[in-house]
């Protein structure tokens, strides 16, 4: 479906087919019930149906609130927590099924970058080794050796002699660099970037945005960029897609989500966020959106968001819309999707 | 000193400020050293003002909002005035303190989890609050508890009193916490960081409910925050922290659209914008806060301050007002911001170093030696195969 989607601006590929290419990923995570038999009271639906792709030298921003599934998503498309069903293809090859034998190659390709530093950075080895570890997992170190990891320490805009400090003695951003260092270390083709800066402070934030903007455009790296900052995300990424429970609820070119929103959800996120500018904010309608997000174990019928949603009839709870293009330019899954400027 | 937001009623009344902040320096004895967390924090709230306190971590913003409220440990030391209608709260026991804490100052802090009582019901818990101040009987302090949870925009008040917090979404406690600061109408409000644990759609909420707190009392609100975009939306005055000390405070327009201190210029510069393309790169501020043990002598944020001369480490900038009394900053080169000047045109964006991109590449290409890595694994398996 979303192969449909108009070329976002900003992609610098000419490649028609895209690197990563997820269809129809679904995760469940089985819920046990208590008691002194523990056995399977139902299904957390954190990932249903997601159909997206990811293209060359572009980045992608998969958005949402907590427990949309977006981290779960990052993980399933790693494989490290496998998809309950669904395929995910990296350059044309499927990953889902494969043993960690044979994911291992594709792994090279295909790396992280972490929320957290602090949990992320083993504590007990020096930052230069944690940075070589990938090259020593693949037994590539001997070959490229310290030089390397000196190389992608100052890269990351790290003084290199420091490569014998330990992570504590580093601060979050510096911490956060280092992750993006030990990602960078087999020249992978694509990062998954799951909340690489909400741990940080703004203006450390800033540093670390425009080292991943930098590097994309020498290193010709696709993102898939897992964020809940829509601010972030409109600065960085070329193209979105929101997320409510699970679903993908809207998705097009970054300017058309953000200028053109037209799922009511991506309106009320959009009109949620604070914006530093005291005339313009003092302006801004918000929609306060009633009501808490539902349970991802008992998902409501239909559209999922119709429970908090004003434009919701009938039809919201008999049919569940699907995610196609209703004359937007770009599809949104929603029996009455409108667009609607909210800057 | 106060200001007015357009749409709303005039933010200044005959009678004063109700707190005044005189210097309030706290340290705290540590092995290392002294920890300077606040080093001279002065402002006055007048009633129905809002005052943002903005600034990083470790900025000492939630500390000066501990230390107004009495509720810092006893190892910490508290210099300087909180005066609060003509007393100075500092002087005063904690037994005093109580008298005046949750009844005439009261704090919404961050995390609504841990400030509610998980084993007794949201109702019981602003019912307490109420007869712990106010000469009422219990089913008058239950029938405010109840009023008071539908102002916060709790649906169906009555019943969901009888609640216990874990039964309240996170927004929810929030706004239940909202509540219980309102229980015994306060003249201050102190709220740190009430929002910074929620969603954005949770967050307007909140906000929704602060505005209404506004609207609906006369008290004066310290909005602490890190968040700029909360700030311009709620605040009529703004106050910018930088290692312990405010390093600018003005009217929220002034701040906003003629920043005098490079650091909040920075700060500025570096917040990513939902109404902005995003085809500019951000402004990054180099380096880290310094730490307040050892700080140097002069300007702290000269370290990071592309705008730093020799002389702003020999002496430390006080506040001085820059344009007009209002508004004021603590940098010896502030009339230079003067004017249109923009966060690029001080700070530098470039991050990486190009020469180090270069020489990573002349490092050999990986893509060999991956290829290779790729066929070699194939071929084991096959064998295995």
């Amino acid at each position: 479906m979303t192969q449909t989607t108009p070329q976002a601006a900003g992609t610098q590929n000419g490649a028609a087919d895209p690197i990563l290419e997820v269809t129809n990923l679904v995760k469940h995570y089985p819920l046990m019930g208590g008691g002194v038999v523990r056995r399977r009271v139902g299904d957390v639906h954190a990932a249903c149906d997601l159909t997206f792709h990811l293209d060359k030298g572009e980045t992608l921003g998969l958005v949402g609130e907590s427990g949309c599934g977006k981290s779960t998503t990052g993980k399933a498309i790693l494989q490290l927590s496998p998809p309950t069903s669904g395929s995910v293809k990296f350059e044309g090859q499927e990953l889902v099924g494969k043993t960690r034998k044979q994911l291992r190659s594709i792994r090279r390709d295909l790396q992280v970058v972490f929320q957290d530093p602090y949990a992320s950075l083993n504590p007990r080895i020096p930052v230069s080794d944690i940075v070589a570890e990938p090259l020593i997992i693949h037994g590539l170190f001997k070959r490229l050796g310290r030089e390397r990891v000196r190389e992608l320490l100052t890269v990351v805009g790290l003084n290199p002699e420091h490569g014998n400090r330990y992570a504590h003695e580093f601060s979050g951003g510096q911490r956060q660099r280092i992750g993006i260092a030990r990602a960078l270390a087999l020249e992978p083709k694509v990062l998954v970037l799951d909340e690489p800066v909400s741990a940080l402070d703004v203006s450390i934030q800033a540093g670390v945005v425009n080292l991943l903007e930098e590097l994309q455009d020498r290193l010709g790296l696709s993102y898939l960029f897992i964020a809940h900052d829509l601010s972030v995300v409109r600065h960085i990424c070329d193209r979105v897609a929101v997320m409510y429970l699970g679903k993908i609820v809207e998705t097009g070119p970054r300017d058309h989500i953000y200028e053109r929103a037209s799922h009511p959800y991506t309106q009320a996120l959009l009109s949620a966020v604070p914006i530093p500018d005291p005339k313009l904010e003092r302006q801004r309608r918000r929609i306060v959106l009633e009501g808490d997000v539902p349970s991802p174990v008992n998902p409501p019928s239909g559209c999922r968001f119709r429970t908090r949603c004003w434009k919701a009839q009938d039809i919201c709870a008999e049919q569940e819309p699907a995610l196609v293009d209703r004359g937007q330019g770009h599809p949104v899954a929603c029996h009455f999707a409108e667009p609607r400027s909210l800057l | 000193m106060a200001t007015t937001l357009p749409d709303q009623p005039a933010a200044h009344t005959t009678d004063g400020p109700v707190l005044q902040v005189k210097d309030l320096t706290v340290e705290f004895p540590t092995d290392d050293g002294i920890v300077h967390a606040v080093r001279g924090v002065s402002f006055d709230l007048h009633p129905r003002q809002v005052l943002g306190i903005v600034g990083e971590s470790g900025s000492g913003k939630s500390v000066t909002s501990l230390a107004i409220m009495g509720l810092l440990p006893r190892s910490a030391r508290i210099r300087g005035e909180v005066n609060y209608r003509g007393q100075n709260l500092v002087k005063l026991s904690d037994k005093e303190q109580t008298k005046f804490r949750g009844k005439n100052i009261s704090m919404i802090f961050q995390d609504p989890m841990t400030s509610l009582n998980p084993v007794y019901t949201v109702g019981w818990q602003l019912q307490e609050a109420i007869l712990a101040h106010q000469d009422v009987g219990k089913d008058k302090a239950w029938a405010r508890a109840v009023e008071l949870l539908d102002i916060v925009g709790i649906p169906n008040a009555s019943e969901r009193a009888k609640n216990y917090p874990h039964e309240f979404s996170g927004g929810m406690r929030q706004r239940a916490v909202i509540a219980m600061s309102m229980t015994n109408d306060p003249d201050v409000i102190i709220a740190d960081e009430p929002t910074t644990a929620l969603d954005v759609t949770v967050q307007a909420q909140v906000l929704d409910t602060l505005r209404r707190v506004q609207e609906n009392t006369s008290a004066g609100i310290v909005l602490i925050t890190h968040d700029l975009g909360v700030v311009a939306g709620m605040a009529h005055q703004v106050l910018v922290m930088y290692a312990g000390k405010p390093v600018e405070i003005g009217e929220t327009d002034a701040i906003y659209y003629d920043p005098r201190m490079p650091y909040t210029l920075g700060l500025l510069g570096s917040l990513p914008r939902l109404d902005q393309k995003g085809d500019e790169p951000l402004t990054p501020i180099r380096g880290a806060p310094p730490s307040l043990v050892n700080l140097p002598p002069g300007c702290p944020f000269s370290p990071r301050c592309p705008m730093s001369r020799p002389h702003c480490d020999e002496e430390e900038p006080a506040l001085r007002a820059v344009a007009g009394v209002d508004h004021v900053a603590a940098c010896h080169y502030a009339e230079e911001l003067a004017g249109d000047v923009g966060a690029a045109e001080v700070f530098e964006t470039a991050e990486t170093d190009s020469q180090a991109i270069e020489q990573l590449d002349q490092l050999g290409d990986l893509e060999e030696a991956k290829a290779e890595l790729d066929k070699a694994e194939a071929e084991e398996a096959e064998e295995r195969a």
